[in-house]
């Protein structure tokens, strides 16, 4: 595996084992995510993509069995050791998972909910703040004359990009995509996938996928996991064209099995 | 291709068009060796077969060029595959561009039988070469089924014999018009048949190149032999 020495890093993973309860889920992963690009993780179901996007933002705690060994550093700071409050670090890396998850009240009080735990925002600030998330996640013209109603009266892609303006609401420093795009279809799928580019203007954004083209579309950099390692991380053209190891060939060419 | 897809039916499809590549290859240089045929035995028959068949070249190359099409769009190929059917599509120009200097070499042949004094120009001379780059390209189609690097780089050493055959039978061809200005005009066709051949080979060196680029990845068009001697190492 060669290392990718990018621009600038804003995640440095070191030597980090992942396990649920006895079983290793993630071998000494040494990675660099790249500050305001896009990282896609590519592999197999079990291959621990997902896995290593929870550890990001502690999501894994939530389960008693599990348990992360290792450094994840952002702005200096080991994640997996750190003080902070966790809900302090999740404001910070924000995640939208593969199933939309509106919350059961109005558009309006989705994206103003989180935000209201970190801000003390007067009622116009909050306006501002909700019309400026769903701009940026691409649904203000769509939702702009129906701000009061629920969001689960959305489309499924309304429904996801409403979940991603929930997340940068709170205007986190990366934001993380596990599967964005496996509910929804072409046209919500295209739209997401331009979202995410636009995105990397102001975030550092990391998407779980099982498309491999959607990481050839959208990410910079693509890392390919199998078994818990990671076997190649490098620029996203080069993967894609010419990558350093046959079993990445085999797996991005289909002749994994 | 080493290794199967998980999708037999992608791997029917490469499997297909890259046969197809190797039937127009087969076509293209017997439409060189008939070509030379004529030359050598100044025979208006076996150059009017040569330029009749020109037709079933192009239709290959267009059935090809619709296969790749169809393939690339439906499968969206990655890494070897993709550089696999760029290079098939690069190199099944190269085999209709053979086809044409066939043809070309056919038509100067009927055109020096015409003016009648075939009888005294170097047109032997030209056998050697002849020979070489059909063979070159022969080499090069089997290296292309096989994605033999060794085999293609050689081929790239071998087109370089070929251009020294040309100089050499340009100072002859020289001499010719020289010592007798009315063989000029049948010394320009056979210039261009000279031509032709010198550029049989060049083609060939191109189709080595882009088993390289299947194999290895790299672009090695405008590179120097002994860079590629040590890519490959």
């Amino acid at each position: 595996m060669q290392p990718v020495t990018p621009n600038q890093s804003k995640i440095s993973v070191k030597n980090l084992n992942f396990y649920y309860g006895k079983f290793h889920a993630l071998k000494g992963i040494n990675m660099e995510i790249p500050e305001n690009q896009v990282t896609a993780f590519i592999g197999p179901s079990g291959c621990g993509k997902s896995t290593l996007l929870r550890t990001f933002n502690r999501m894994f705690e939530l389960y008693p069995e599990q348990r992360a060994e290792g450094e994840i550093i952002l702005d200096g700071e080991n994640l997996l050791t750190s003080k902070q409050d966790v809900a302090l670090i999740r404001a910070k890396v924000g995640m939208v998972f593969q199933k939309p998850t509106p919350f059961p009240m109005s558009i309006f009080d989705n994206i103003a909910f989180g935000v209201k735990l970190f801000e003390n925002l007067s009622k116009s600030e909050m306006e501002e703040r909700v019309e400026w998330a769903l701009h940026k996640a691409a649904l203000w013209n769509e939702v702009k004359d129906k701000l009061q109603q629920s969001g689960s009266g959305l489309s499924g892609g309304q429904q996801q990009r409403l979940c991603i303006a929930r997340g940068i609401a709170i205007k986190p420093e990366v934001l993380l995509l596990d599967e964005p795009c496996s509910a929804l279809d072409p046209i919500s799928t295209a739209k997401v996938e331009e979202l995410i580019i636009e995105l990397k203007q102001d975030y550092t954004v990391v998407i779980v996928t099982h498309n491999m083209q959607q990481a050839a579309r959208c990410s910079d950099f693509t890392a390919y996991m199998y078994l818990g390692d990671l076997m190649e991380f490098g620029p996203t053209e080069q993967m894609f064209f010419k990558p350093q190891r046959k079993e990445t060939e085999d797996y991005i060419t289909g002749r994994f099995g | 291709m080493p290794d199967k897809h998980l999708s037999t039916q992608f791997d029917s499809e490469l499997n297909m068009v890259s046969s197809r590549v190797m039937e127009l290859g087969g076509l293209v240089e017997s439409q060189i060796r008939q070509a030379v045929y004529a030359l050598s035995q100044f025979n208006s028959d076996v150059a009017d077969q040569v330029i009749e068949n020109e037709s079933r070249v192009n239709s290959l190359e267009v059935e090809i060029d619709r296969d790749l099409a169809s393939i690339i769009g439906r499968r969206q190929p990655t890494a070897v595959d993709l550089r696999l059917l760029l290079a098939i599509s690069k190199t099944t120009a190269n085999l209709e561009r053979v086809g044409d200097e066939a043809e070309k070499i056919a038509r100067m042949v009927k055109s020096i039988i015409k003016t009648g004094n075939s009888r005294s120009l170097p047109a032997s001379e030209l056998r050697v070469a002849a020979e070489m780059a059909s063979g070159l390209l022969r080499k090069a189609l089997d290296a292309f089924a096989r994605l033999d690097t060794q085999t293609a780089l050689s081929i790239m050493k071998e087109d370089d014999l070929i251009d020294r055959e040309f100089d050499g039978f340009l100072r002859i061809l020289i001499t010719y018009m020289m010592e007798d200005a009315r063989t000029i005009s049948a010394s320009l066709d056979l210039l261009f048949i000279a031509k032709a051949i010198e550029r049989i080979g060049d083609h060939a060196k191109n189709i080595a190149e882009f088993i390289i680029y299947i194999v290895k990845g790299d672009d090695v068009r405008h590179t120097s032999i002994e860079q590629i001697e040590s890519s490959l190492k």
